[in-house]
């Protein structure tokens, strides 16, 4: 199993949008099982409504796990599109 | 007759259409297999959701219509399908597998803290809600098929039926659950649809077909009226309609002199509730958010966190409006028992506002952490009220500035930046103006207090309440000299006391320079009505002449003949 941890830098967090990209991004993994864990608690990272259950704002730290043949490729693809904040326009 | 909460104001007079809720009447679905079922439902669903997405995007635009991308996402998610499988496997009623599965997802989103996503709770009962409707065969409905405005009567009303709202179809609405701050009783407001809301039992009462008086007003719903109930309806129907035209063409109009000169119109407020009142009144911003009320009424202070909840409800409904939050300004009338205030000879000379703050950095930090975090929200503005020196505002700022650092120590969000002002009501303070200008973003003269500060006169003590004049030419000339030292040093400076308000003051304020004006909402509109009668080159003559004044009497004349 291969995990990481990653800050949202997003303002808007977790919200629709972003979790949709990334359960989607996750959902591309047929063949691992990917999960994000906030405080403890643990959902599936394909799972949409797995992932704005989370509640997760700006500043929150996740650590996603992967288990599974493609385990380190996505982990690596998450981590990067949160830290590129999904595509959002950040405030200068 | 039925009382319910009143949402959104206006009156409503139309055939009724009750929205069903199949699961709620027991409605069960009777296939022979149910996993099937539930697959034909799903598949139907996402048909209905995808077509629905192309209308209401033609008709509203792609940010209204990505409500259904979340839905269409949903309906592949396992934490939804799972449970539903799982529920009929083990021998539910597709219906009962969906509603409990529904209800325990709801569940989960009412928890969160944050409003946004407590309200995707709605989007999981929307889907769910449509899956039943598959699963029991019922009809929906056909919204082409309605050729007059309805009376749109409902348990709730779904994020799906909301995006089919409009007013050329849906005339008002009354549902059974609900209160004034849900989705869509704020969305009612916004599109101007009458609706009453928290109505228990209304579904027993009344059916499609029925006629109905809905009053928004007064939360009531009149089922089936008689002509007499009828004919006073309509009649208040009609001026309704008409006080609102007006209403609504000012509302929307720039407060804008014949000549061209804008000044901003704000609002005072005491409590978040009031943003509402601010905003459909027109308010420009927030132009005084009296913090003290929070503390008010209670035995102990209120935390960083409630102080955050608040401050934070208010930058967000004002969308990215200014909100200028004073800081704690009691004392003088204002007492609080668990702040154990001393008993003063004279307690509007005492020690109140900012100067018990600044005596008191372990409870000022408090209210200042809760404005930097707030910050993050909106576009607020700090204002520290009762500054007599210079001395003042930079103790004030520099606790402002260790707020942030602790904030930021403890890895806590905080705004970037806040515009910090002070509050210009006592002579001392007016009469360093210059000095003051450089040390913050803006001013807001507190004409209450710098009146009876300058003249020396109490408005509480009736017998010398004449000597109380707004008018009085050291007053103007103490806020001619506060307006110019700011534009010197490019600030503006805006008002919050009861002159900013006082539409006889108004000409003679905008000649001064004034930059905004903040008063009680309901004010608004008949202020922005005399500004847009005033040309700006006669309102600067008025004040170049009410200052060189001798009584508050000529001021009073001179203000009078203004046409």
């Amino acid at each position: 199993m291969i995990q990481a941890e990653v800050t949202l830098t997003n303002p808007s967090g977790l919200h629709a949008r972003p979790a949709a990209q990334f359960a989607q991004t996750a959902g591309q993994f047929k063949t691992t099982v990917v999960k994000v864990v906030k405080d403890g608690r643990e959902v599936d990272a394909k799972s949409v409504i797995g992932i704005m259950t989370l509640g997760a704002k700006q500043g929150t730290i996740l650590t996603i796990q992967a288990e599974g043949p493609e385990e380190a490729e996505v982990v690596q693809t998450l981590v990067t599109i949160v830290e590129n904040g999904f595509g959002e326009r950040r405030e200068a | 007759m039925m009382q319910g909460i009143a949402a959104s104001p206006g009156i409503a007079i139309g055939k009724v259409l009750v929205l069903a809720d199949e699961a709620a009447e027991g409605k069960v679905c009777v296939h022979t297999d149910q996993q099937q079922a539930f697959q034909q439902a799903l598949d139907a669903s996402k048909t209905e959701i995808a077509a629905l997405r192309a209308k209401v995007s033609s008709r509203s635009g792609d940010d209204t219509a990505a409500v259904f991308d979340a839905h269409l996402l949903m309906l592949e998610d396992p934490s939804l399908l799972e449970p539903i499988s799982q529920a009929i496997e083990e021998g539910a009623n597709a219906v009962a597998a969906v509603q409990g599965t529904s209800q325990a997802l709801a569940a989960v989103f009412a928890q969160l803290d944050d409003e946004y996503m407590r309200e995707r709770a709605a989007d999981i009962k929307d889907i769910c809600r449509r899956l039943i409707r598959h699963l029991t065969g019922s009809s929906a409905v056909n919204w082409e098929a309605i050729t007059e405005p309805v009376v749109l009567i409902a348990h709730d009303l779904t994020p799906s039926d909301t995006a089919q709202l409009t007013p050329s179809i849906v005339c008002g609405f009354a549902t059974e659950s609900g209160g004034k701050t849900s989705h869509s009783a704020i969305l009612a407001r916004t599109m101007g649809i009458p609706a009453v809301v928290g109505s228990a039992g209304l579904l027993v009462r009344i059916q499609t077909g029925d006629l109905a008086i809905l009053d928004g007003e007064a939360g009531v719903i009149i089922i089936n009226p008689d002509n007499a109930q009828l004919t006073l309806y309509e009649t208040k129907l009609r001026q309704y309609q008409e006080a609102r035209r007006n209403m609504d063409v000012l509302r929307d109009l720039p407060a804008v002199t014949t000549d061209g000169y804008k000044i901003e119109l704000a609002a005072n407020i005491g409590l978040p509730r009031d943003v509402s009142t601010a905003l459909a009144n027109g308010a420009e911003g927030v132009g005084l958010y009296r913090t003290e009320f929070l503390f008010m009424n209670r035995d102990t202070m209120p935390t960083e966190e409630e102080q955050y909840a608040a401050y934070k409800a208010v930058v967000e409904e004002m969308g990215g409006r200014p909100v200028i939050i004073r800081t704690l300004d009691v004392g003088g009338d204002k007492q609080i028992d668990y702040l154990a205030m001393p008993k003063e000879a004279n307690p509007f000379l005492g020690w109140r506002a900012v100067r018990m703050c600044l005596d008191r950095p372990d409870l000022f930090t408090i209210q200042l952490r809760a404005l930097w975090r707030a910050g993050c929200h909106g576009k607020l503005l700090v204002m520290f009220p009762m500054i007599s020196s210079l001395d003042e505002v930079r103790q004030a700022k520099r606790l402002l500035g260790l707020a942030k650092e602790e904030l930021l120590a403890e890895g806590k969000q905080v705004a970037q930046s806040l515009s910090v002002g002070i509050m210009i009501e006592i002579p001392s303070a007016a009469l360093i103006a210059d000095q003051l200008a450089r040390e913050v973003e803006f001013f807001s003269i507190g004409s209450n207090d710098l009146i009876q500060y300058t003249i020396g006169v109490d408005r509480m003590n009736e017998q010398i309440a004449h000597l109380y004049q707004p008018l009085h030419p050291g007053v103007l000339n103490l806020i001619a000299m506060v307006i110019d030292a700011a534009h010197r040093h490019g600030k503006w400076v805006g008002m919050c006391g009861e002159m900013a308000g006082d539409i006889s003051c108004v000409p003679l304020l905008i000649g001064l320079g004034l930059d905004e004006f903040s008063m009680s909402a309901g004010s608004i509109s008949l202020v922005k009505q005399r500004v847009r009668n005033l040309s700006g080159i006669q309102c600067r003559q008025l004040a170049e002449k009410c200052l060189v004044a001798g009584t508050a009497e000529e001021v009073g004349m001179l203000v009078g003949a203004l046409p």
